[in-house]
């Protein structure tokens, strides 16, 4: 009891936060409240099948697979995967972080957790076309090959920039969510 | 249609592991619960926190801000908008292309949708549980220094 409510205080300050916010702002409670329902909404529909396929990955790649094939040690491909596995997944950029601490328990890379990361927020293959379509081929286009460049950059300079120690306990808080 | 895709690969994912392993099916669906469980804390606060900045932040103030001719000072605006807000793509792109036929720049919806799909400001929360502070901030800070030079190019190319 005491842990949940240590787990949930920012959750209930928010909460309360909240209830102050649609009694002092009236007019906007009803757009407040509208909101919430529609995000709640998305999270809904969202969060079942991302997490149901991180925990199919957590229990059908076997360690030694994700290590070669996106460990510290495997090069460009590692890159390469880390990149399409990200743009082809669907959903909004906090699906990321649970299946990115998943890969990284499974002894991913953090250069290609990053890549991963960026690419999952802003290279969606499932919504190029939709891109496409609303705002035309070269603004979509010239978009995406901006981004690829920007999620190398932003990755190797992330890289560069956390010491190792800080990135081995963030490892080690992934292992140890199991 | 995104969520139609993940569904599907979901799905079959769950069918083949099913049939393959009941046991290891069963410890997935648990895993999987169990991560959520871990993280939903924060999602809640995710959650009030994205209620709170959209019901303050409607198009018709966005679009107000980034009509012709509002220059850098708009890019800035744009990028800072996309930054706080959350809003799904599907919701976004015809909502930006609304803004473009509305006289908004190409390189003001470029940041918007650039600091929009890279830059949270309201899901911090979620990422530093996962990231740690300061790689979750440095992440942002660079996004959104970014959002601008993808800002410009796309400006740019669709200006040729």
């Amino acid at each position: 009891m005491k842990t949940f409510l240590r787990r949930y205080a920012a959750a209930i300050v928010a909460a309360s936060v909240f209830i102050v916010f649609l009694l002092a702002l009236p007019s906007y409670s009803a757009r407040a409240i509208a909101m919430m329902a529609n995000q709640t909404r998305t999270m809904l529909l969202v969060i079942p099948p991302i997490f149901l396929l991180l925990g199919l990955l957590d229990v059908w790649v076997p360690r030694e697979k994700m290590m070669r094939y996106m460990g510290p040690d495997a090069g460009i491909r590692g890159g390469i995967l880390a990149f399409l596995l990200g743009s082809f997944a669907a959903g909004p950029l906090y699906g990321a972080f649970p299946v990115a601490a998943v890969l990284m328990k499974k002894g991913a890379g953090f250069g290609n957790i990053l890549i991963f990361i960026g690419a999952w927020s802003t290279t969606k293959i499932p919504m190029l076309l939709f891109e496409i379509s609303a705002l035309g081929p070269r603004f979509a286009l010239s978009r995406l090959a901006i981004d690829i460049v920007g999620i190398v950059v932003i990755a190797m300079a992330l890289k560069k920039a956390i010491p190792e120690k800080e990135v081995a306990a963030l490892y080690a808080q992934a292992e140890k969510a199991d | 249609m995104d969520t139609v895709i993940l569904y599907a690969i979901a799905l079959a994912g769950l069918l083949i592991s099913f049939l393959k392993d009941r046991g290891k099916t069963l410890k997935a669906v648990k895993k999987g619960l169990k991560a959520f469980e871990g993280i939903l804390p924060q999602f809640l606060v995710v959650l009030i926190l994205v209620a709170m900045t959209l019901s303050l932040l409607d198009t018709a103030t966005i679009a107000r801000y980034l009509g012709k001719g509002s220059g850098p000072l708009g890019v800035i605006i744009a990028a800072l908008v996309g930054a706080i807000t959350l809003i799904p793509g599907f919701v976004a792109f015809p909502a930006a292309a609304a803004l473009l036929e509305g006289g908004a720049g190409a390189t003001q919806i470029a940041a918007f949708v650039s600091s929009l799909m890279m830059v949270g400001v309201v899901t911090l929360p979620l990422e530093m549980k996962y990231f740690g502070r300061r790689a979750s901030l440095l992440r942002n800070g660079l996004a959104f220094v970014f959002s601008f030079v993808a800002a410009v190019f796309v400006g740019w190319v669709v200006g040729l």
